[in-house]
């Protein structure tokens, strides 16, 4: 009952005339994001962070939160319309978006991923409401230890259930956490990994890392591949909205499994591109009709949005809660908190009530909002993409420049995004993950002062993360994820073992 | 070396892979060296300043050396064709002289060479044209920077002479 006491007083700020208005212009800014290639949540969200500097906490995080709304809304129109993912995580809707629009059932298509993105959002929403209090509030229990034992459980399923090559999951891991720690050192005032070189002092922003290896590589991708955008045209009226929404609850039951599937992979750092995924692979297996999947089946649509949806919004929860966040943008957001002065973290729903109820409350208005104005301007966006790429990529570029250099004020980082945007490529080319790097950056400050502190109480022995119950069963939990392909392994070996013993005797 | 497996010449995915791999070691040694160096055991206070990165270096040297092992016995694979390489240059050079000429032009009339010549070059179109976009684009930056969230950027000689 309380929660929706705090819940309902979180509408109160969140409704006020002027975060409204964030509300919108975030969603819209999100959409062109989502549609551009180069653009997308995580550095349409880094871009837009420094602007926001200024601005009043709860306005700041309602704003880039709603544009990362928006771009989840994006992703699935370029999908749709032009066969081509605006968001690595809207892959799967193409395999049945792309042949419906073929088909001139773009409209039912756009208005079923719409509708499926906003059910899954909703549904991370929902469990966002009513369990994040509850962790946090357990979480207040936690010490520098258990704060270690649960980056180490975030950073050891990361590796565990990768699907990327397990090494490169872990360089990339640490190279982030060797790039965090580059610069001023806070607890005892030197300087680490600096080799006298006065740039390095100030040690490497997270942001200037995500606009170089998000936006910059995205473009080289796409110049790599000589794109040249062919599309369907659509224009939404409303009776084929209300049509294809009266045809929806047949899929109940797809949808279930996909927001399912979508919250569990969004709280565990699995993340919405493997969520969408899995969702249509559930979808097809089980679907009667799953044998058509592939051909323009409204189902194969439904699955991954509602998803991907679900596991975005969901990765925002371990965020809020323990300030440890299951996303590359729930970490630039993170990131955010850290800027706008906020300690990121369980004393978060104790000390800034106001700051994370009227968050949550904009995502259920975020979402409905962006519903609304993604349905009514999709023509407008699907315009967007008919602007050669030649003239959309040195404006991408220019603009992630211009975000580079208000984060620091500082030209050197200009050159440090571009650097980074070629390891981007590279990283992409060679399947080295971003994701694990981008958050060891943000966390990785974080992690290392809390292991200090924690091994500090027992001058130096790593026995603290055995020393009670809770710190030990976060830590074996945490090497279980980190063994678990080996665990999956003996299990199925010795299950086979069991089968077949009694043939062999 | 391994070019002719394929009939498009380029870069063979293995040896970038061993590239990679080998700067991370790389990496790694150096980061180690200046922790070890620095101090990353105990002192009367606690854990020295090296103490958490030196560990993540030796971590990183194991990783690294595991994808090196990995890379070496992979099979051959293309990883960029020559063809590849130069679109991609036409868009990394540009924007390599782009960032340099922030230094000395300011962000807008660069950004403004950047389009302007990016259209002219790359998307065929007519020079008119191009320059009243680059123009019209750069104005707007100038507003919704400058005026509307009032973020100083760069500026060069040609922003002085108007006295902006």
């Amino acid at each position: 009952m309380e929660n929706l006491n705090d819940l309902l007083n979180g509408f109160y700020v969140a409704l006020s005339f002027k975060n409204v208005g964030f509300m919108i212009i975030g969603v819209l800014l999100g959409i062109v994001v989502g549609v551009l290639p180069g653009l997308g949540g995580p550095n349409g969200v880094a871009i837009l962070l420094p602007l926001t500097f200024g601005m009043e906490p709860v306005s700041a995080i309602i704003l880039l939160s709603s544009l990362y709304w928006g771009a989840l809304f994006g992703g699935a129109i370029t999908s749709i319309l032009f066969n081509i993912p605006g968001e690595a995580w809207s892959v799967a809707t193409t395999f049945d978006g792309y042949p419906m629009a073929q088909q001139g059932r773009a409209a039912e298509a756009l208005t079923a991923a719409f509708t499926a993105s906003f059910i899954g959002a909703v549904a991370g929403v929902i469990l966002i409401t009513f369990v994040a209090p509850l962790i946090a509030s357990f979480a207040l229990k936690f010490g520098p230890a258990e704060y270690f034992a649960v980056f180490f459980l975030t950073f050891c399923s990361f590796i565990g259930l990768g699907k990327d090559n397990r090494s490169k999951i872990l360089v990339s891991l640490c190279l982030g956490f060797l790039l965090a720690a580059v610069g001023l050192d806070s607890v005892s005032g030197e300087l680490r990994m600096t080799f006298d070189n006065p740039q390095l002092l100030r040690g490497f922003d997270f942001l200037v890392v995500v606009i170089g290896l998000f936006g910059v590589s995205e473009i080289l991708v796409t110049m790599e591949e000589g794109l040249a955008f062919k599309g369907k045209r659509a224009a939404i009226d409303l009776k084929v909205v209300l049509k294809t929404w009266a045809g929806l609850p047949k899929y109940w039951l797809t949808l279930v499994r996909s927001a399912v599937v979508g919250l569990w992979m969004g709280v565990t750092p699995g993340g919405a591109i493997a969520a969408s995924f899995m969702g249509y692979g559930l979808a097809k297996r089980f679907s009667p009709k799953g044998n058509k999947f592939g051909t323009g089946e409204i189902e194969g649509v439904l699955a991954p949005e509602t998803a991907a949806h679900a596991a975005g919004t969901a990765a925002l929860l371990p965020m809020l809660a323990l300030g440890i966040p299951g996303s590359a943008t729930a970490a630039v957001l993170l990131g955010g908190l850290l800027i706008w002065g906020l300690q990121p973290g369980p004393l978060l729903f104790v000390e800034q009530k106001s700051f994370v109820w009227g968050l949550i409350a904009s995502m259920y208005l975020g979402n409905i909002v962006g519903l609304i104005i993604v349905l009514a301007t999709v023509p407008l966006f699907a315009a967007i993409l008919r602007i050669p790429f030649s003239v959309v990529a040195p404006i991408i570029l220019i603009i992630c420049a211009i975000g580079a250099y208000t984060v620091r004020n500082s030209g050197f980082d200009i050159g440090q995004m571009v650097i980074f945007g070629i390891i981007g490529y590279i990283f992409k080319k060679l399947d080295y993950p971003i994701a694990p790097l981008v958050l060891a950056i943000v966390l990785g400050d974080r992690t290392e002062a809390s292991f200090r502190q924690a091994i500090l109480g027992y001058e130096g022995s790593l026995s603290v993360f055995w020393s009670n119950g809770l710190v030990g069963s976060l830590m074996v939990i945490a090497l279980l994820l980190l063994f678990w392909p080996i665990v999956t392994e003996q299990i199925t070996a010795f299950r086979r073992r069991l089968a077949g013993a009694p043939s062999g005797s | 070396m391994e070019e002719d497996v394929q009939a498009e010449r380029g870069i063979s995915r293995r040896t970038v892979e061993l590239v990679v791999a080998s700067i991370f070691l790389l990496l790694s040694v150096v980061a180690f060296y200046d922790n070890y160096t620095r101090g990353a055991g105990w002192a009367s206070d606690g854990p020295q300043s090296g103490y958490f990165p030196a560990r993540l270096a030796v971590i990183m040297f194991l990783g690294s050396v595991f994808t090196f092992w990995v890379a070496l016995r992979a099979k051959t694979e293309m990883f960029v064709t020559y063809e590849q390489l130069i679109r991609i240059s036409k868009v990394l050079i540009p924007l390599i002289i782009f960032t340099i000429g922030i230094e000395w032009l300011g962000i807008y009339l660069s950004s403004a060479l950047f389009l302007a010549l990016f259209m002219i070059w790359l998307g065929e179109f007519g020079v008119i044209r191009s320059c009243a976009s680059a123009f019209a684009f750069v104005i707007v930056t100038f507003v919704i920077f400058e005026k509307w969230f009032q973020v100083p950027l760069p500026k060069g000689p040609v922003e002085a002479l108007l006295g902006l």
